[in-house]
């Protein structure tokens, strides 16, 4: 009873910390784009635009939920619902800590343990291209049509190179299991050099892990592959005739999609929740040292606020003071197994989550047949060489 | 537990197969047989092939019907007219029905394999198992599939370029 109860406990956790974490993805990445390009982007509804977010959700909420006339009401209906019910499952087979003990159950952060984790994963993500394909389909509107089109061209190209730089990893560690490859990860070379697959002896993969970025670039629609929804040639794409709780439905769908594929390059890639350098010289501080830093970082600008920003003088103490308040909650050695190893993974998946907002703000987007053709000429055989080169050197080697 | 799951997604499968044949609409169609490969994969994991239900799904419900979905999409195919009802047609299909699925009911009870060894989490081969298999034993008929597709490709592409 006691695992049926803990399993429930965890779902409501993830479910809210997930949807959460995707409400404040689109608040970063506002941010993030205005101060690239030089504006200071939401700033009204809270301090710095904090409760923007809900804002949003209660507009979406209240908007009227239009079905076009002649679109097809089932098919309308089910693709939104498609759409974010797989994008957001992704995250139950992502293992964010090692194993630890509460109250005499075994367990961890992560939901779900299953040997075939990322092949679920994939299955999930080739899947989610129906939520898009049909609901342009069903809109009954031309540009919606072209989009949901271009999105099932496109994540079928760019499914066989990312299954190809995910199949690499996998020969060195042996497994299909999430948390045994994280696992297998630990440890340095030298005593400082993390053994991650990237920097791992005798196949560092780092360009699996390019090509692995640039597909997930793809699979989730954004910049520079955002042709589905390129509004200067097609309004919006396939969300054209989306309105309400739908839209908001393919929005989150986006962003949750961008988080579990972040979270997967984490675990294959980045070595999940083991840390840059060892415990031994001192990285378990670094989630304690880096919110003291930024709890007097805010509470310094808090004495010198600038005149026309009022609230600045209120909230950033206030934030200031919380933030030390936090700190030393990541030295309690009795919450140390699970906070440090939390902090690594997401702080590991959160640049990731950055890296894609950044690249959205600086690279244009690619032309239709431009993406077809750096698909299938040069990352597809790129990934091919390297899984043949890795598997090569691993059976020297082994 | 296993019970319950298999008859919900056998009759999720059974179901779903009906519409595909019921359906007007091609794209109906399609997505019913997306449900019927789905809970097909499930019904593998409950015999205990995990590796073979997420390739079912990785390949057949992901990536070909991607593709059909794709072409009716792109013909804009329109829902079909259906023939005109006929008493006639009628009384002379629905026995031929019942013969032909009491014919098939037969031959299934009597001509197919034993399936003792077909119970619920039965199949413990993972990936390992199949990759060993498939790259010993069944390295022939494996290798001679792959040609076959390979050819097949080229045909198409050589059938749908008019001039090469």
């Amino acid at each position: 009873m006691n695992f049926y109860l803990l399993t429930l406990l965890k779902m409501a956790l993830t479910a809210f910390v997930l949807l959460t974490c995707c409400a404040y993805a689109v608040w970063v990445e506002r941010k993030v784009l205005a101060h690239i390009q030089l504006r200071p982007g939401p700033y009204r509804v809270g301090p710095h635009g904090l409760l923007q977010p809900l804002a949003d959700l209660i507009k979406l909420l209240t908007k009227e939920g239009i079905v076009p006339s002649y679109a097809n009401p089932f098919f309308y209906l089910l693709a939104p619902f498609l759409a974010v019910t797989l994008a957001l499952s992704g995250i139950v087979v992502i293992p964010f800590t090692p194993e630890f003990d509460l109250f005499g159950v075994r367990t961890a952060i992560g939901l779900t343990d299953i040997n075939i984790g990322i092949l679920f994963l994939l299955a999930l993500s080739s899947l989610g291209v129906y939520g898009i394909a049909i609901g342009g389909w069903a809109s009954n509107n031309k540009y919606a049509l072209m989009g949901s089109l271009r999105s099932s061209a496109q994540m079928v190209s760019y499914e066989l190179p990312l299954a190809m730089a995910v199949a690499s990893p996998l020969l060195l560690a042996n497994t299909l299991n999430l948390r045994q490859i994280v696992e297998m990860q630990g440890g340095y070379y030298l005593g400082f050099l993390p053994k991650w697959t990237i920097f791992a002896l005798p196949a560092p993969q780092i360009l699996a892990f390019v090509i692995f970025l640039i597909a997930a670039f793809a699979e989730t629609n954004r910049v520079p592959f955002d042709l589905p929804e390129a509004e200067s040639e097609l309004v919006a794409g396939f969300h054209t005739e989306y309105s309400s709780m739908m839209f908001a439905s393919f929005f989150m769908a986006e962003y949750a999609n961008i988080i579990v594929i972040c979270c997967l390059a984490t675990a294959l890639f980045l070595g999940g929740w083991h840390p840059l350098w060892p415990a031994a010289y001192g990285s378990d501080l670094v989630p304690a040292v880096l919110l003291a830093g930024a709890g007097l970082i805010l509470l310094f600008h808090a004495t010198q606020a600038a005149r026309r920003r009022k609230w600045d003088r209120f909230t950033f103490p206030v934030f200031g003071v919380l933030l030390l308040a936090l700190s030393p909650v990541f030295l309690v050695p009795a919450l140390k197994p699970v906070l440090i190893p939390l902090f690594w993974y997401v702080a590991k998946a959160g640049f990731l989550v950055f890296v894609f907002i950044w690249i959205r703000g600086t690279l244009p987007r690619f032309r239709y047949d431009q993406l077809m053709r750096f698909a299938w000429t040069f990352l597809f055989p790129l990934a091919l060489a390297n899984l043949l080169a890795t598997g090569l050197i691993v059976a020297l080697a082994g | 537990m296993d019970v319950i799951l298999f008859l919900v997604f056998a009759a999720i499968a059974v179901g779903c197969a009906l519409n595909l044949v019921l359906q007007t609409h091609p794209i109906s169609s399609a997505l019913s047989l997306i449900g019927v490969m789905g809970s097909l994969a499930v019904l593998y994991l409950l015999l205990g092939g995990e590796f073979l239900a997420a390739v079912q799904l990785i390949v057949y419900a992901g990536a070909i019907m991607v593709l059909f979905v794709f072409v009716i999409m792109l013909l804009n195919a329109g829902g079909e007219k259906r023939p005109s009802r006929k008493v006639l047609r009628t009384a002379v299909a629905l026995p031929l029905l019942f013969t032909l699925a009491g014919v098939a009911a037969y031959i299934l009870a009597t001509q197919a394999p034993r399936t003792e060894a077909v119970r619920f989490g039965g199949f413990t081969a993972g990936p390992y198992e199949v990759g060993r298999v498939l790259f010993t034993t069944w390295l022939l008929p494996f290798e001679v599939t792959s040609i076959l597709i390979l050819i097949a490709i080229l045909g198409a592409v050589v059938l749908a370029r008019k001039e090469i």
